[in-house]
């Protein structure tokens, strides 16, 4: 934050005076950005990209500096999920730009509303392998939803603007304009006003009021009726009308990874997470289900298994402001093409009656009986993670956000703390990003300051971004970290337990950081657990640390995740241990 | 900690795999639900899809791409001007089963730049252009395959004659076909363009995209 002086008595007049005056593409950026209410950027200096954090010397916005281009990318993409806002991220070129591609990915993946500002060579080296120059254009079209060559500076504020609308509207998605040097430091004048849609992008807003008839008698003729809520429930703040859709009509409410939190899982109607790692009874009705409402999902792979033997019973309904997910992976019976939030109020008013469905429901409910969640711990074992992440869901607020790296840790802290808010779960799902934890940790509690924000990491996770402890820690942010350490790249250590025979290969770590001791050299508070005795205390203590902390927690290296569906396998028939695959 | 104050914990039990309730129905490997006897599998056609874009650095650049990337299956991809300054016109010949000509479709739609993406049905008017070099050696009966297929000579030297041909694509396939008795020694092809027929438009483009 050096770069930002303390607000001064003549700050505060320059303030009153108004806006700075445009003078520079640069400055018509940071006034896009300014029109667009934003408050936060997360990025990295550099060469091509400095006419830019030259103009933002005199914006209110807050910039944070990140360790790695990286870290600003997750920590962009965790503020968007967090917030609802497009979160920023900004670049050099080349090396800048090209560290961002993770980031960006994982955002189009997960369609986070992110907005990706890079620094690109002067217009009149482009193409010549200039210092610094990456064809970050071609390299990221694949994974945007929008990316732009701005090349002009008169109106590259408008570019930015629309950038970030577009980021934000329709299908949420990460864009990208790349800002050569010279167009950034070119004469700009005009003020781009604030940011509007190309007018070519019309994205759906309320389905088609037959087909939404159509769909209603559906699902009220059902007997075995579900709702497969996805990210996009919680994307078009649907959650609401999702709760009054299900209780009024007692639909039982299934949920992907990404659509963790749409629907409270202590809800008796919740059957939480179905997939490769979800809960048995999800997993059930997922298979037997005669009528599946799927609202804001694609589909994917870990949440179908094979698609041979996905709800094969199901007629499907499926909402989705992207027509190119209807019918993509899972054939609609019902494609409803619109907003999740305004669809639902109108499958809402089409109801004609509630499926008579209380079989179903006992089903559903012997199914919870018969497959709890759960996991032994003998008492002279290591400790168990699914203890800890429980331990940390007791001592924390309802409404405390947990964001995660990828890993064998990120599926316990899905399979064991108990989502009840949206917008609390904010992990990297399609992508599957290790190292999305500490930067995202930083990104969502910037977002929501004044929430309990825990990190669940594992050691190959967290070893992949540390560094962004730094910024943690120069930020001042109070949050916790734990790293659920088992020595070891542990889900692929799983896979290799299941299906390679045993052989360890490059999954274990020999030697491992201790790291609470890393923790206190980045200026962090570090903790330790090595037993059950020592949870609680631990988890009492790091909570109530005021700034950054990280919990080493030892857990037992031969704990696997379970239950497991194996990759491209039948949901109904998910493994509760290893002899079962 | 409810949870935790419990003492007794089990693990993961429950029904085993073999145990459990089973579905009746079947999807096949396209995620569409099928009547378990009969084996409904996708058989891939042949289509052309028209795409009107507007002309912005890059815009072929995507559509290429995202054939690549999405492994359609593309058989040619033709691109010029139209009578809009600014705007250009693609054609595609792609061979897919039917729900991979629908995601074409779709994505395609996602590409910024595109402006309207149809499928030609209704036997579109669609012509590609093929220019041949054979050796020279029998000039005369070169000239009557020519005028058979109403081509026309470009180029003709001591050892070499180059035409072209327009048509459809089985007429061009048998021209090759024709001429491949004199040695072909090269062939440059530019795939199909097309347009709907008659009074049907190719592309719905209101007046902000004129």
């Amino acid at each position: 934050m050096s770069d930002v002086p303390q607000q001064t008595p003549q700050e505060t007049d320059a303030a009153d005076a108004g806006p700075e005056d445009i003078e520079t593409g640069a400055d018509a950026v940071v006034r896009a950005l300014e029109n667009a209410r934003v408050e936060h950027l997360f990025g990295v200096q550099g060469g091509a990209i400095m006419p830019v954090y030259d103009a933002l010397y005199h914006s209110e916005m807050n910039h944070i500096t990140m360790a790695h281009e990286q870290g600003a990318a997750h920590a962009a993409d965790a503020y968007g999920i967090v917030s609802g806002e497009p979160g920023i991220c900004m670049a050099t070129s080349g090396p800048g730009a090209t560290n961002l591609v993770t980031g960006i990915a994982d955002a189009n993946m997960d369609s986070d509303p992110v907005v990706a500002l890079t620094g690109q060579v002067p217009t009149e080296f482009v193409g010549n392998d200039a210092f610094q120059e990456t064809d970050t254009i071609g390299v990221t079209g694949p994974i945007t939803k929008a990316n732009v060559f701005a090349n002009d500076s008169e109106t590259v504020g408008e570019t930015v603007g629309s950038a970030f609308a577009l980021a934000k509207r329709g299908r949420q998605g990460p864009t990208l304009v790349d800002l050569p040097k010279d167009v950034t430091k070119g004469v700009a004048e005009d003020d781009p006003g604030t940011p509007e849609l190309p007018e070519t992008y019309n994205p759906p807003e309320t389905a088609e009021p037959e087909a939404v008839s159509e769909a209603a008698e559906t699902i009220a003729s059902a007997d075995k009726p579900v709702i497969l809520a996805g990210g996009g429930v919680i994307k078009a703040e649907a959650s609401e009308e999702l709760r009054e859709f299900a209780t009024e009509h007692e639909i039982p409410v299934i949920t992907t990874m990404p659509g963790i939190g749409a629907f409270p899982e202590d809800h008796e109607l919740s059957l939480e997470m179905a997939g490769m790692h979800g809960t048995g009874y999800a997993n059930m009705a997922i298979t037997m289900t005669d009528c599946m409402l799927a609202i804001g999902t694609r589909f994917d792979d870990r949440l179908t298994g094979g698609l041979e033997t996905f709800a094969p019973d199901a007629e499907v309904v499926h909402v989705d402001i992207d027509p190119a997910e209807i019918s993509k992976n899972v054939e609609a019976d019902h494609p409803l093409i619109g907003d999740a939030k305004a669809v639902l109020k109108q499958l809402a008013t089409a109801m004609p009656r509630s499926p008579a469905a209380d079989e179903w429901r006992e089903q559903c409910q012997q199914w919870k009986d018969e497959y709890p969640m759960d996991y032994a711990a003998p008492e002279d074992e290591p400790v168990k993670p699914q203890y800890v992440v429980e331990a940390f869901d007791d001592a924390t607020a309802d409404d405390a956000i947990v964001t995660t790296g990828v890993g064998q840790h990120q599926m316990w802290a899905c399979q064991y703390w108990t989502y009840k808010e949206p917008r609390t779960w904010v992990s990297s799902h399609g992508l599957g990003a290790m190292g999305y934890g500490v930067p995202a940790t930083i990104g969502a509690k910037i977002a929501a300051p004044e929430k309990d924000v825990v990190c669940f990491d594992g050691d190959g996770s967290f070893l992949m971004t540390c560094q962004e402890l730094s910024v943690a820690v120069r930020e001042d942010l109070d949050v916790t970290i734990v790293v659920l350490n088992n020595a070891a790249i542990g889900m692929v250590r799983q896979w290799q337990d299941a299906f390679f025979g045993e052989r360890h290969m490059a999954s274990q770590y020999p030697w491992i950081p201790e790291f609470d001791t890393l923790a206190e050299a980045f200026g962090a508070r570090g903790f330790r657990i090595d037993t059950y005795e020592e949870v609680e205390e631990v988890v009492e203590e790091a909570l109530a640390y005021d700034g950054p902390s990280v919990v080493d927690a030892h857990i037992d290296p031969g704990e696997n995740v379970y239950p497991m569906v194996p990759s491209g396998g039948d949901n109904g028939q998910f493994a509760l241990s290893e002899e079962q695959l | 900690m409810s949870r935790n104050q419990d003492t007794h914990r089990n693990g993961l039990e429950g029904p085993a795999p073999e145990e459990r309730q089973r579905p009746v129905g079947r999807r096949n490997s396209q995620g569409i639900r099928i009547d378990p006897e009969v084996e409904a599998e996708h058989e891939p056609r042949r289509t052309i899809i028209s795409a009107y874009v507007a002309d912005e650095p890059g815009t072929l650049a995507r559509v290429s791409g995202l054939f690549h990337r999405r492994q359609f299956n593309i058989e040619s991809l033709t691109v010029g001007p139209t009578q809009n300054d600014g705007y250009s016109r693609i054609t595609l010949v792609v061979e897919e089963p039917d729900p991979g000509i629908d995601q074409v479709k779709k994505q395609l739609n996602k590409v910024l730049p595109v402006v309207h993406v149809r499928e030609l049905d209704n036997e579109p008017v669609a012509r590609e252009l093929v220019i041949l070099k054979v050796d020279g050696d029998e000039p005369d009966k070169v000239q009557a395959i020519t005028e058979m297929y109403d081509g026309e000579t470009l180029d003709a030297g001591p050892r070499t004659i180059t035409v072209q041909i327009t048509g459809d694509e089985g007429k061009i396939d048998d021209a090759i076909d024709a001429y491949a008795q004199f040695g072909i020694r090269e062939i440059a092809r530019t795939g199909q363009a097309a347009l709907a027929r008659g009074e049907e438009e190719t592309a719905r483009v209101d007046e902000t995209h004129t």
